[in-house]
């Protein structure tokens, strides 16, 4: 992983102090409510429904175990001992005293993280691929690239003021695990037929209130040259994207209105009279950042480990792990072991501070060091010999930590929703909580397969409900809580926004409306077909008369 | 006569400012004056030949680009921020500055409060009239508080990448 030098580090501390002047300010009254919001929103500081939230930056979702300790502390010692991981890879903690914020970003700033950038109208926390450096199919490692756009964003003096707020993923492989088709900037690194690295560059995606699938305005961008094209791309947007309705703000709208072909036309205009060298690091800067990434330590295995064979004939439970949630690893010997965040009747995304400490303990003595956040809320070890398997397994039983789930039906993105949330229309956990119950006979789950729900408790789509294959949409109505439902969507290679089912049904009746769902699904599917897949060829139809035919 | 703050050999001091911001509607008085870029366009020559200082003030969506051809020849530019949350104007100071080798005065005007000092001074300004009670102390603080910045903008500043080049700091 890359480590913080002296500047880095100072970056944060100079932060904290001016963060922490601030905060002062604020509480002794010099400043309004008004004139501070900007400026706590600068540092990811929110004033939620019941207390303040935090919202801590977790760069393209990495962590090592002295900072995941110092989550763990944290909010254990300011908050009420848990904290909410989110679709964007960073922590939230929901019950904050603002006369606490200053220390726990010295705290923070003290393993190298921080809340800079997690919110107001700037460029936010960078995404990656949380596979990175552990897959056989990427090209190169995506976090060296995140990296060195965490750098050149951070405290951007041209684009602090945005707009709207900004959000850019970074992939590696032609499989797509960061959702990069609904970002602002989608970034795709692969190699030319000269063997060169490029970036695909994909501009305008976005969920919310108009969602969209973001086109490609470059299909070969030389690497070198990446951070002087996101400057000409965030130059044409912040004088050109539209700032007299929030709604409209975002740059997928400025794409949509201009069209690809026009935007790309103006951002390669603007590219062309950039000074590409003061703005590109140089090759010994990005060199300085790869060897950060490099990988250390993988040992020469056999690809099958002999103690994980044996340990998961003679245990069913670690079987079923095994099959959900332990993936290959691009060295021989060695696996990804996804942790949900998804055991059933909790709240997705939530982790206890008991559990963070857990998975950094696993991290530390299994994983050489690292361990991910991943979008769909879930927490991954990226470097597990199989030979530890069994043994990473048994801690995480014990930590509640070992649900087998990942990418079935009860593996559910929620929102915060309206039980914390100041812009929710309705709740999104208790809904999420009541389907995973139906749903909790790990193998009913398995034989239902890949089923991914996304649920958000309002428009801003903060769940990804739109690219869900089950997406579920808080809205409401006459001040009471009901979910429109969506089909088809997907975030992935296939991307796909979902088509709405029919009208809005009242809270208690969503998780019997998934049973229905699922039941034609059952009866519908072809030998091999995913949800989707049947969806796909079989349509709304069937779906839909199921879950309204009774309402006749 | 107004005061501004101006920046100065990296520190913010109060200035003068001789210059009349003159709206459209009102004749041009004698002396220094700042007019709009739809008058500037009409009248430019005229009151360029006038013999006096003349300004040029864009709002946040006029394009600094119009001001090519006569570039040279103003003594200052003012870019407008209606709301301290806009940001068209720093890209505007930056085209300025980097693409159009401005080097006259670059005035920030509109809702600009201390809180944006770092962006605004980074992004070329060299004058404010401050929308709150900020003083030029203050500025100069602000703009000291970070000692490092990652990315090369109109200030010349020196980004970390450089740094690290020259080996100035040491790897952790």
């Amino acid at each position: 992983m890359y480590r913080y030098d002296d500047i880095d580090r100072e970056m944060l501390a100079d932060r904290v102090a001016e963060f922490r002047d601030q905060c002062g300010r604020r509480l002794a009254g010099e400043m309004t409510e008004d004139q501070f919001k900007p400026l706590r929103l600068m540092n990811g500081l929110y004033l939620q429904l019941h207390a303040y939230m935090l919202r801590i930056a977790i760069p393209y979702g990495s962590l090592n175990a002295a900072q995941l300790r110092k989550l763990a502390q944290v909010s254990r010692t300011y908050d009420r001992g848990y904290g909410h991981f989110t679709t964007r890879t960073n922590l939230q903690l929901h019950w904050i005293k603002l006369k606490d914020a200053p220390d726990i970003l010295d705290e923070l700033a003290g393993v190298g993280l921080h809340a800079i950038q997690t919110s107001g109208n700037c460029i936010r926390n960078l995404t990656a691929d949380p596979h990175a450096g552990a897959t056989a199919d990427e090209v190169d490692d995506p976090r060296i690239w995140a990296e060195a756009i965490r750098q050149w964003s951070t405290f951007h003096p041209e684009f602090s003021f945005l707009p709207r707020k900004f959000k850019i993923a970074v992939t590696a492989s032609p499989k797509d695990r960061g959702a990069i088709r609904v970002y602002d900037i989608g970034l795709r690194l692969h190699r030319d037929d000269e063997g060169a690295l490029n970036f695909e560059v994909l501009v305008g995606g976005g969920l919310g209130r108009l969602p969209h699938l973001g086109p490609v305005i470059r299909e070969r961008l030389p690497v070198r040259h990446l951070l002087s094209y996101l400057q000409a791309i965030l130059r044409v947007y912040n004088r050109h994207g539209r700032r007299d309705n929030i709604h409209k703000a975002r740059i997928k709208i400025l794409v949509a209105s201009l069209g690809a072909t026009e935007f790309a036309r103006q951002v390669e205009e603007e590219w062309s009279l950039t000074d590409k060298e003061a703005v590109d690091l140089p090759a010994t800067e990005l060199a300085r950042i790869r060897a950060g990434f490099a990988p250390a330590g993988f040992e020469t295995l056999p690809p099958l480990s002999a103690t994980f064979e044996s340990a998961r004939a003679a245990d069913p439970a670690l079987a079923r792990f095994a099959r959900r949630n332990v993936l290959p690893h691009k060295h021989p010997g060695y696996a990804l072991v996804n942790i949900s965040l998804k055991s059933i009747g909790e709240t997705p995304g939530d982790c206890s501070a008991e559990q963070m400490d857990v998975v950094a303990d696993l991290a530390e003595r299994y994983s050489m060091n690292e361990a991910r956040v991943t979008y769909e809320q879930n927490l991954l070890l990226p470097h597990v010999k199989l030979d530890d398997v069994p043994a990473v397994h048994a801690a995480l039983v014990d930590a509640g930590l070992a649900t087998a789930n990942i990418a079935l039906i009860s593996d559910i993105i929620a929102c915060p929703g309206l039980d914390y949330c100041a812009l929710a229309n309705a709740r999104a956990i208790p809904i999420a909580q009541d389907i995973a119950r139906r749903f909790a006979d790990p193998a009913l789950a398995e034989t239902v397969g890949e089923l991914k729900i996304k649920i958000s408790g309002c428009i801003n789509a903060c769940g990804h409900h739109h690219v869900g294959h089950i997406g579920i949409l808080g809205v409401d109505k006459k001040g009471e809580e009901f979910y429109q439902l969506s089909l088809g969507g997907s975030a992935e290679d296939d991307a796909a926004l979902g088509q709405v089912l029919g009208p809005a049904l009242s809270a208690d009746r969503v998780a019997p409306a998934i049973d229905q769902l699922v039941e034609v699904y059952l009866r519908e599917r072809r030998e091999g077909e995913r949800f989707i897949d049947t969806f796909r060829r079989a349509g709304l139809a069937p779906f839909k008369e199921a879950v309204y035919a009774q309402a006749h | 006569m107004p005061r501004l703050i101006r920046w100065r050999d990296g520190q913010a001091v109060w200035a003068e400012d001789p210059f009349t911001d003159v709206d459209d509607d009102q004749p041009v008085p004698q002396g220094d004056v700042i007019v709009s870029l739809a008058r500037f366009q009409r009248e430019g020559r005229t009151l360029l030949g006038e013999g006096r200082n003349l300004g040029v003030r864009l709002a946040a969506d006029e394009a600094p680009e119009s001001l090519i051809i006569d570039l040279a020849r103003l003594a200052v530019v003012c870019l407008a921020f209606p709301k301290f949350r806009d940001g068209r104007a720093y890209s505007a100071a930056r085209v300025l500055r980097e693409r159009m080798a401005y080097t006259g005065e670059l005035r920030a005007v509109g809702d600009v409060v201390l809180d944006l000092a770092v962006p605004v001074l980074r992004c070329g300004f060299d004058t404010v009239v401050p929308a709150d009670s900020s003083s030029p102390d203050q500025w100069t603080a602000a703009a000291r508080r970070f000692r490092h910045v990652y990315q090369r903008s109109a200030d010349g500043r020196e980004p970390a990448f450089a740094q690290r080049a020259k080996g100035e700091m040491s790897e952790a």
